[in-house]
């Protein structure tokens, strides 16, 4: 039976294999893996794949976990379409 | 812009504890949820709950979501569900959205009740139709009444996976094997006990290493770890399976909690990354307080009075609730969770709280 991939980042379709070449290459944080695979920039916003692309870079590199867990969060923080934003751009005054 | 005395964020066990306390103090409460149904994991949990009456013993997961709803109605919460939070600005304005409407909103105080997410695994597989993680199994079987197949392996031995394992069971589903890589059960033994009564194997000190099937999942590979994790080689064996369920711990769910400003910490045996936070769930920011699993990945009950006391602390602090009162109120709900934090499993989530209240307090300047 065919071997199949191991995802990290199931949104984006990033395998385990592109995380670990991606440190390798000298990603060592949350963002500059993200920039480099496109991993957790997908429908859930790595909350999925935030700690296992941690759990990576501390196996590969010496970055240790919890260090490698920081990352940046911007708004929206879930999906969200921008019709929506554009629609009430001032906010629906309640 | 409507405002609100306190916004609070998730209507889980933590949400609905502070929407409560603070609504029945006077206050007027938001209580906004991303889900269709209030409840967070309340509605999915069909055993019965144990400890103390305090604490609901006796009474199923559900019922407790019903009593917790009919007291926010009560206590005039307005709810709104299918509405997700999706950024909270310099101002404090509070941006949410429904499926065809984006508003904003402002309350003096906003209590973040965000929950957690199911921590998850990588392996040759892992995306293949019948990997499901526990919660999704919970929502199929308990929710729904749909079965996810009919022959699953566990993979955990935590109370989540050990609970979801029996209620496979009940929903008539074999259960081939429960894994767990840690060389012991991690759950309680009451529910270790039931699962293997009812003649499931635990694997303890094995983990999983592929799931494979040509359009589904066929089989899954399983193979001992040693002390360290590391794989022994010539362990690996296959078992038929339809269903993979992922019960791996969780993670607190820190966006909002970030994007508001809170100094963050770490804290592995609470789960990972978690807002700073005092006794009473104030954060570094003011005005800004959690609870629950965000604040820590603990239970049910212990997430619902850690609601209860931010909603207490909000209530006083906007002048609905006397020094004495509040005061009263905040003693009757810390010792029924310190009543929660004893024993071999709860001194452990005990020592790691007392860690990050005493880094709180250090980074307030305040010492202990």
């Amino acid at each position: 039976m065919e071997r199949k991939n191991a995802y990290v980042c199931r949104c984006e379709e990033v395998t385990q294999e592109e995380i670990i070449a991606a440190i390798r290459a000298g990603d060592t944080t949350l963002d500059a893996v993200k920039r480099r695979t496109r991993a957790g920039m997908g429908f859930c916003q790595g909350r999925t794949c935030r700690r296992l692309v941690a759990q990576l870079i501390s196996a590969y590199s010496d970055v240790p976990f919890d260090t490698a867990l920081e990352g940046s969060v911007r708004m929206p923080v879930g999906p969200l379409s921008l019709g929506l934003i554009a629609d009430t751009a001032g906010g629906t005054e309640e | 812009m409507k405002t609100y005395d306190v916004i609070v964020v998730g209507a889980g066990p933590a949400g609905l504890g502070a929407a409560i306390e603070s609504g029945k103090a006077g206050a007027s409460v938001l209580l906004a949820d991303e889900n269709d149904q209030p409840g967070g994991q309340l509605f999915k949990q069909i055993h019965k709950f144990f400890g103390s009456h305090d604490h609901y013993a006796g009474t199923r997961g559900f019922q407790i979501g019903q009593q917790l709803l009919e007291e926010a109605a009560r206590a005039h919460v307005e709810i709104r569900l299918s509405t997700r939070v999706w950024g909270i600005f310099e101002d404090g304005t509070v941006s949410a959205c429904t499926e065809d409407e984006s508003f904003r909103c402002r309350g003096t105080w906003l209590i973040l009740a965000t929950g957690a997410t199911e921590n998850s695994l990588v392996f040759p597989g892992n995306t293949l139709p019948g990997v499901i993680t526990a919660g999704a199994a919970q929502t199929m079987v308990n929710l729904r009444h749909v079965r996810p197949g009919s022959r699953a392996v566990v993979v955990g031995s935590g109370n989540v996976g050990l609970i979801v394992s029996y209620q496979l069971l009940q929903a008539g589903m074999d259960v081939a094997a429960i894994l767990e890589a840690a060389p012991q059960v991690t759950g309680y033994a009451v529910h270790a006990g039931k699962v293997r009564r009812a003649g499931v194997p635990v694997l303890c000190s094995h983990t999983v290493l592929e799931a494979r099937g040509e359009r589904e999942l066929e089989e899954v590979v399983v193979a001992q770890v040693d002390g360290q994790f590391r794989l022994i080689p010539g362990t690996e064996e296959v078992i038929q399976a339809d269903t993979l369920c992922i019960s791996v711990g969780l993670t607190p769910r820190w966006e909002l909690a970030a994007l508001c400003g809170c100094k963050m910490d770490f804290c592995g045996p609470l789960g990972g990354r978690l807002p700073l936070h005092s006794e009473t769930l104030e954060t570094t920011c003011p005005h800004v307080l959690v609870a629950g699993d965000l604040s820590g990945i603990e239970e049910a009950s212990t997430a619902l009075d850690e609601g209860r006391l931010a909603g207490v602390h909000a209530a006083a602090a906007l002048g609905l609730l006397s020094t004495a009162e509040s005061a009263e109120r905040e003693r009757e709900i810390q010792s029924r969770i310190a009543a929660l934090r004893q024993g071999a499993f709860g001194r452990k989530r005990q020592t790691s709280k007392e860690q990050i209240w005493s880094r709180y307090h250090q980074h307030q300047g305040g010492g202990l």
